[in-house]
């Protein structure tokens, strides 16, 4: 950062659209998995906006929101309800789309943040519920040269949650942390996908500067059209040193929207605030108020999981490193593999996370690698993988037997029992059985032993390196380097 | 056979069930009348002719096998905001001239699943904005007593019908007064139900939290059999009444002595016709000859302001209702500019007629940012305080009577230039519909050779109470059955 960037403060805040992966629309009963469809066949008069028609709340959805608000820490309200926004879009089949204004479903929640060791909450100013637009497809007459649009109501009516933060945010990193933390969130509770590229989880942004130890914000530009986590990171980051060398140059910060462009890498003015839209919202006459009993805010919290932070914390507790505890809770998944992988090991609980987590960073996770996979293609049962290691743990096989008897596992589906015991690659750790080969080993290799008595402690490791080939890995590495050396000061 | 379309829904149904006449002949009887004064009345934008023979065979097959409803068999006209799947549906307007929806409205199928008939599309003011039937695309209705005048509205087309007698009975819709003021100046008995009692489900709508669909029909036995057809809960509609309905017959026939009736003097003021007061004064002495007891010292102080509220917040929810019509996914498109931006407004420009852009404008206008509050705010806290003054004269008093409208029908084109003058035509049936209350407007008279009504407003779902008044009142007067003198054209 330049010097005089450092004098500048930014500030963000992020509005999030979210598509929750319910099985039917927001307010019809079309399919909303329309993801491969063809182009307008999960459709229905009331997606499509003909004349008459009305809507009728999805109570999954509401159940999925309030979810989400639970795991967003905000409280529900007991009371609200659905308002149109007007405007005119060929995307937008009504001409309105139903939306929430003034009684959002939650409100004044927060996630944390972590950003160089540094951790703070980000408020969540409301999560409230609306419906998804139509998609347009732009094309060129191949003819003519003109271009022209379709439209795709597969989209429309399905399901979209808005989760606004506060101007909480401080920096591009920051804003990108929010949003990894956020999709983990929603994919730990199972509302969404969330993935920005399939565009079920879109991003704008809010962002001004001012000067460090002002109280009252500087003039803020909405940015869109970032399509990644990347651009959201580069579009703030252009963004903020475009206002700061406005505001260097003595100039003034318009209010207006801007679009990000990946190619140019830069924000491009869109809108000024004069042509910014009047949404006329007013109460949806169609619907009801909504109201939620607190039984039902109780039932929907039961089925809150375990939250990525929640795990983390109780994985450090266990004596697993930061690195170890995030990387297992990133996604759930992995976490309840590792959790069932503790579970199937004996000892105490220290002893088995750090066995499991070390299996799990180790072995597995260099299978998964391979093979370009999540975990819910990894062939092994927690048990059957929790058979190998203790087979390590105990000594029975020795580490290097372990890792290829786990190949043969995943490959052939055996238990390592049945392995270990139809190719006899048990450890030797007999003395008797050893010391035969010690000697062998010492006959064979003189120069070895001279560089031993010459004073070269690494001899022994060549001496040893000779037995475990003759074992094929299987001698017990610590006798025969008792062996060895008892053998060699004789 | 001769004359069929003169009878009544319920006198049809007994000739039907006894075998006198086919539903087959009860149609081609009516589509027989529909011929003659059809060119006269203009009471359809579209007529289903052959539609209506095929469903009257249906309906004596029905009968045949002993599987008939009261409507079974009954010819109906229906108001062109209905959805009717496979038939056009225009609502008035040329943005739709050529829709032909891919599915029913609820009171539609319920219509059909009880073997009625429908003769046509009944003609209306575009988009129900309108108390004339003036607004209309496919040209005015006029009223059967005389073509000079107009028929009232929105519904005007399905009232006229059943004058005429080109339909036995009819389904309107109401935002305002569109069933009950129509009713009244075609002289037929008009209902509109408790908002949320019928699903709006495939109701072009107009004003969302306002519109309600209701019966008209030549008395109140047949008025009571079609809202018994098409009430009711329907998990397509939110805001329907989840409470199964009442059996309206129960009410039908019932005295009505010792009921409190409640007269607000804030519906009787300067511009009502002395003809209608005079009418209105005889009903009361009858209803008080019953056994009733009439209070005319009632005040609803904020009467007034229903007018208001009403064109704030009808023309508000239309803005929004009307958005969709853009030429773009159906009905009428322009696409004669180079731009689509262009092509959605010529289209809007070019398939609205002026009193439904007035109204656009008025409800854009009270929506917008700055005056929300002073406007759509405003009105709805009124809206709030004409329930309660409602609420608290319903707990003194079991209906409350006052005239449907000040005056008798008027003349086409008196009004039509003269926006406020054509409000001020629903101003007694505007604040039942504010308050969501059912309300029904009966035949009480003439003046001045033209029907004159007069209608009972009721508590919310209570129009068992509503019918029965109205029923005992018409038994006592005798005006039912009014077809109009209207001779083959
Ligand atoms: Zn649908």
């Amino acid at each position: 950062m330049t010097a005089i960037a450092t004098e500048y403060e930014v500030v963000i805040g992020l509005e999030v659209h979210c598509q929750l992966k319910t099985a039917s629309k927001m307010f019809c009963g079309c399919s909303a998995d329309y993801s491969g469809a063809e182009p307008n066949t999960h459709v229905c008069p009331v997606c499509l906006g003909m004349p008459g028609v009305l809507p009728v709340i999805n109570e999954k959805a509401i159940e999925d929101i309030v979810l989400t608000g639970l795991a967003l820490n905000c409280s529900i309200a007991p009371f609200s309800k659905f308002d149109r926004k007007n405007y005119h879009y060929p995307d937008l089949m009504k001409g309105y789309q139903i939306s929430q204004y003034d009684l959002p479903i939650c409100r004044d929640g927060w996630l944390e943040v972590e950003v160089e060791g540094e951790r703070r909450r980000v408020g969540i100013t409301r999560v409230h519920m609306e419906e998804d637009t139509a998609r347009l497809l732009h094309r060129v007459d191949p003819v003519t040269g003109e271009p022209y649009s379709l439209i795709d109501v597969n989209r429309s009516g399905t399901p979209l949650m808005e989760i606004v933060s506060e101007p909480d945010i401080r920096s591009a990193a920051e804003a990108r942390e929010y949003l990894v933390r956020l999709r983990q969130v929603l994919r730990y509770i199972g509302v969404s996908n969330a993935n920005m590229e399939e565009g079920d989880f879109r991003c704008d942004a809010n962002i001004s500067v001012r000067r460090r130890g002002d109280t009252a914000f500087g003039t803020k530009v909405e940015i869109k059209n970032m399509n990644s986590f990347r651009a959201v990171h580069d579009a703030l980051v252009f963004e903020a040193k475009r206002q700061i060398g406005v505001l260097e140059a003595g100039g003034r910060i318009e209010q207006e929207t801007r679009g990000w462009s990946d190619e140019r890498q830069a924000t491009l003015s869109q809108r000024s605030k004069e042509h910014a839209h009047d949404y006329r919202y007013f109460p949806e006459p169609d619907l009801p108020p909504l109201r939620l009993s607190a039984a039902f805010v109780e039932r929907v919290r039961a089925r809150l999981p375990e939250l990525p932070a929640a795990k983390v914390e109780r994985y450090r507790a266990l004596g697993l490193s930061a690195y170890e505890a995030a990387t297992l809770a990133e996604e759930r998944p992995r976490a309840a593999y590792f959790e069932q992988l503790v579970a199937a090991l004996s000892g105490d609980e220290a002893r088995r996370a750090k066995l499991a987590a070390n299996w799990m960073l180790g072995e597995v996770a260099r299978w998964l690698n391979a093979n370009q996979a999540e975990i819910d293609r990894f062939p092994l049962e927690p048990a059957a993988l929790a058979g190998l290691i203790e087979q390590v743990a105990s000594g029975a096989v020795t580490a290097l037997v372990g890792k290829e008897v786990f190949d043969q596992m995943v490959a052939s589906g055996e238990s390592a029992q049945a392995i270990i015991e139809r190719q006899g690659l048990a450890q030797i750790s007999g003395q008797d059985e050893l010391a035969g080969l010690v000697r062998k080993a010492i006959a064979a290799n003189p120069k070895a032993v001279a560089d031993y008595h010459a004073g070269k402690e690494t001899a022994v490791k060549f001496l040893i390196g000779q037995v475990m080939r003759e074992t094929r890995g299987r001698a017990n590495a610590q006798v025969v380097q008792e062996l060895l050396e008892r053998e060699l000061k004789k | 056979m001769s004359e069929l379309w003169r009878l009544t829904a319920h006198e049809a149904h007994e000739g039907l069930r006894r075998r006198e006449f086919t539903s087959v002949e009860l149609t081609q009887s009516v589509l027989e009348r529909v011929a003659e004064v059809e060119p006269t009345v203009n009471a359809y934008i579209t007529l289903t002719a052959d539609l209506a023979l095929e469903q009257a065979k249906e309906a004596d097959a029905k009968l045949a096998a002993g599987a008939a409803t009261p409507l079974t068999g009954i010819p109906v006209g229906v108001k062109d905001l209905i959805v009717t799947k496979g038939v056009r549906t225009t609502a008035g307007s040329k943005m739709l001239e050529n829709f032909i929806p891919p599915y029913d409205s609820h009171v539609y199928e319920n219509l059909r699943r009880a073997g009625a008939v429908m003769i046509g599309k009944c003609n209306m003011d575009e988009f129900a904005m309108g108390s004339s039937t003036e607004h209309s695309a496919y040209g005015p209705t006029r009223n059967p007593w005389n073509p000079a005048l107009v028929p009232g509205g929105s519904s005007g087309g399905s009232a006229a019908a059943v004058a005429a007698g080109e339909c036995l009975v009819s389904l309107g819709s109401d935002t305002g007064g569109s069933i009950r003021q129509p009713a009244a100046l075609c002289g037929q008995v008009g209902l509109d139900p408790t908002y949320g009692r019928v699903s709006r489900y495939g109701i072009i709508a107009f004003g969302s939290s306002l519109d309600q669909v209701g019966p008209i029909g030549r008395d109140v036995e047949d008025v009571a059999t079609m809202l018994d057809c098409i009430g009711g809960h329907d998990p397509r509609d939110s805001t329907t009444n989840p409470e199964p309905m009442p059996d309206l017959r129960h009410y039908l026939g019932r005295d009505i002595r010792g009921m409190r009736i409640g007269v607000p003097k804030e519906y009787f003021i300067s511009g009502m016709e002395p003809g209608v007061a005079a009418r209105i004064e005889e009903a009361l002495g009858v209803l008080e000859g019953l056994g009733a007891i009439v209070d005319r010292d009632v005040s609803l102080p904020s009467t007034g302001h229903a007018l208001a509220v009403y064109y704030i917040i009808a023309p508000s929810e239309a803005s929004a209702n009307l958005a969709r019509y853009d030429g773009v996914k159906y009905g009428f498109s322009d696409r004669s500019a180079p731009s689509m931006w262009e092509n959605m407004e010529q289209t809007r420009a070019k398939g609205f007629g002026n009193e439904v852009k007035r109204r656009i404008m008025l409800g854009t206008y009270a929506l917008s940012a700055g005056y929300y509050d002073a406007y759509y705010l405003k009105a709805q806290k009124v809206r709030t305080l004409i329930s309660r003054e409602f609420a608290e004269a319903f707990a003194r008093y079991d209906v409350l009577v006052t005239p449907t409208s000040p005056t008798v029908a008027f003349p086409i084109g008196a009004k039509v230039d003269d926006p406020f003058a054509m409000y001020l035509n629903d101003i007694y049936t505007l604040p039942a519909s504010v308050a969501g209350l059912p309300a029904i407007s009966v035949p009480c008279g003439f003046s001045e050779g033209l029907p004159v009504g007069m209608q009972i407003i009721g508590n919310f779902f209570d129009e068992g109470r509503i019918l029965q008044v109205a029923h005992a009142y018409e038994q006592a007067s005798g005006f039912k059955n009014q077809l109009a003198p209207l001779a083959a054209g």
